[in-house]
């Protein structure tokens, strides 16, 4: 099943180095080397551990935080919402009595648990990271194995820092070319998602390679891998470089000094190299991008910002149903433009779209503008550090001045399991990952992803806008 | 654990293709620290904006069997959503294709999902939509769906129908049950060591 030396690609080594053996359904036991939880997931996992007396395997190598359901405005606890504040006392109580470190709201580390990890450099290349959370995919930006879990699946590895699991097949995607000014990480990865569709990357591993994220920073690729699952996708990665050791370089959770040495180079030599071969191959070119924005009700269903709504009748039979079902929920038509919709709300936020340099880009755009008339736009930071970080620079001044709020950190209306939610009909320009019916609180409510520039050009303009208008 | 080998059943039909977890169970039922209640919210939001949703429908009130459509389950990991399917009493899947996560979590409670042609899902959904046909058996030993008469052949990851035939599918026994070699693997990796 492995290939072997310089053959093999950073999956299949990662996996094999991880691999703990063969279990009775012939599916690998692997070890998970990071395992990341959170309060809605985690709960039941612990009720597991408990009804068979079983502990914490390896307490030290998980890490707790809080992010799905905590409020953005009053953080006062209690919390006004008493299932939330049952859902908190509960991973408190789980962490105390079986010593995992929590990062709690009074920890300035609190955050989004996929902005956390890489911000903490608790993600680091050539581990294997878990996580009862679909985008932890997220991690894979660092060249690690990261599998989004179910809450059993918590439970697998919290006792045995390990899980069950049947090796997918590697997918290389190639981005080459130049992206043109105004495209972003979020449009690669709506791109890329549009062209190998919702389940293209079923039963694969996904790894992103060529010039285009080569040239990338950090925390773009962080934004391309966060989405691999929106694309069907196991997980999703990208190889080590130059620009993974730097951003490691210094944070709390990496080796320091000599060690740090020793890490970086075992970390560079995971890299797949020319040699390694895949299990499939996809191209795209990256100077073909355009800003993206979806227009239905899944990350698949999305056009050029100038580009109209298709027709039903352009896809194949088996799919059109789906197509009318997405136009009749959003209330478009067919062939309306996109650009020129109105939206009733704005929210930059989420894992996929929260981190400092997504904030800057926004306010970029915003800044010296004004949010249109009858838009609710909202500022979600994705941890307590990128929150004092732009405060530093002066962003959210920028973003107020223009009528934005100006947020506590967690994941906010990008799930609306806290009080921040879309209300009846109201559509939303959002930089989050999912824009399913009912995801943003609302079970009427309407999503339109895009890059946080597009939403912050969106808000001021009150309606889909292409951002490269905004910033010439 | 319960061999499963076979389940037999009402059919239910949700031959649609896509459907997110977020739809199967919405979030705001997250908000929990068991699963218990979970199956009464199943679909709540598609049930309230498509009248006649199968799941209101009283034809097929103690239906065990449900027949989707392709990728189900996509979207969030949320575990929630197979207990809230188990819970209001679906005890095995039948479709085109699902997602990964979801599966894994449908294994991991003892829920079988089988894939078959699309257009066999089709079939099975309209049949049991027509009333012209109830009863379902998914057969894991044999690989086949079983209704009216028909056998069509059906497939699961192999790893996972093994899992479930044998009555392996808790995983939690048989991985703690690993202990020395989990603290060996450990020990050869050179971050469990901080690179020391
Ligand atoms: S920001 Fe959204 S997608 Fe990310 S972890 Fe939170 S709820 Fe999930």
């Amino acid at each position: 099943m492995t290939s072997s030396g310089t053959k093999q690609n950073l999956f299949n080594r990662v996996w094999d180095e991880h691999t703990v053996g063969t279990l009775p359904s012939w599916q690998t036991q692997l070890f998970i080397g990071q395992h990341l939880i959170h309060e809605v997931t985690s709960p039941q996992a612990f009720q597991m551990l408990r009804d068979r007396g079983l502990k914490v395997m390896f307490p030290e190598r998980t890490m707790a935080t809080v992010d799905h359901i905590i409020p953005t405005l009053n953080q006062a606890r209690p919390f006004v919402d008493s299932l939330a504040e049952e859902m908190m006392s509960a991973i408190e109580k789980n962490c105390r009595d079986f010593g995992i470190i929590l990062l709690n709201l009074s920890d300035k580390r609190q955050g989004i648990v996929h902005v956390v990890g890489p911000e903490l450099g608790i993600t680091q290349p050539g581990i294997t990271l878990a996580c009862g959370d679909s985008h932890t995919s997220t991690h894979g930006a660092f060249g690690c194995i990261a599998f989004g879990i179910g809450t059993s699946q918590v439970a697998d590895v919290l006792a045995s820092q390990t899980m069950a699991l049947g090796r997918p097949k590697v997918r290389r995607v190639g981005v080459n070319g130049r992206l043109a000014p105004g495209v972003y990480a979020k449009d690669v990865t709506l791109h890329v998602i549009r062209k190998l569709g919702v389940q293209g990357g079923v039963g694969f591993a996904y790894e992103y390679a060529g010039e285009v994220f080569d040239r990338m920073s950090m925390e773009e690729r962080m934004t391309v891998c966060n989405m691999s699952i929106e694309g069907g996708a196991r997980c999703g990665y990208i190889n080590p470089d130059q620009t993974t050791v730097d951003y490691l370089r210094g944070r709390s959770f990496v080796p320091q000094g000599a060690a740090f040495e020793k890490a970086a180079k075992w970390w560079l030599g995971l890299a797949s190299g020319p040699e390694a071969t895949f299990d499939d191959r996809v191209e795209f070119d990256g100077s073909a991008i355009e800003p993206t924005v979806t227009w239905g009700i899944n990350p698949a269903q999305s056009v050029g910002v100038n580009e109209r709504i298709p027709t039903a009748s352009s896809f194949p039979r088996d799919e059109q149903a789906g197509i009318r079902e997405a136009l009749t929920f959003m209330d478009f038509q067919e062939n309306q433009p996109i650009k020129g919709t109105k939206i009733n709300v704005a929210f930059i936020g989420s894992c996929t779209n929260s981190r400092i340099s997504d904030l800057r880009e926004a306010a970029k755009v915003a800044k010296g503008h004004k949010v249109a008339p009858n838009v609710r736009a909202l500022v979600v930071p994705g941890s307590q550090n990128i929150r004092e970080q732009a405060e530093k620079e002066g962003l959210n001044e920028i973003f107020t001045a223009a009528g934005f709020e100006w947020r506590g950190a967690g994941c906010s209306m990008c799930l609306a399991m806290n009080p921040d939610k879309l209300v009846g009909r109201e559509i939303c320009a959002s930089s989050s990952n999912r824009n399913f019916k009912g995801r943003q609180g609302s079970p009427t409510g309407r999503t339109l992803l895009m890059s946080p520039a597009m939403v912050a050009a969106a808000a001021i303009s009150g309606a889909v806008a292409d951002v490269r208008e905004i910033l010439s | 654990m319960q061999k499963i080998e076979q389940i037999t059943g009402r059919g239910i039909p949700l031959v649609l293709d896509d459907i997110d977890t977020d739809r199967i169970i919405p979030a705001r039922y997250l908000r929990c620290v068991t699963f218990e209640g979970l199956g009464e919210h199943a679909f709540e939001d598609d049930r309230q904006q498509m009248p006649g949703h199968p799941f209101d429908d009283p034809k097929f009130k103690g239906a065990s069997v449900l027949v989707v459509g392709r990728n189900f389950g996509c979207g969030s990991s949320r575990e929630h959503a197979p207990q809230a399917l188990m819970r209001w009493g679906v005890k095995a899947i039948v479709g085109e294709s699902f997602a990964e996560i979801f599966f894994g979590n449908c294994t991991a409670n003892g829920i079988p999902a089988v894939c078959v042609a699309g257009d066999e899902a089709k079939k099975l959904g309209a049949a049991l939509a027509a009333g012209s046909a109830t009863e379902i058996t998914v057969d894991l030993v044999n690989k086949t769906v079983r209704c009216g008469g028909n056998s069509i052949p059906c497939t699961m990851q192999e790893g996972a129908r093994q899992s479930l035939v044998t009555g392996n599918w808790d995983f939690l026994g048989q991985l703690v049950e690993a202990a020395p070699q989990i603290r060996q693997t450990a020990a050869r990796l050179p971050y469990m060591k901080n690179f020391a």
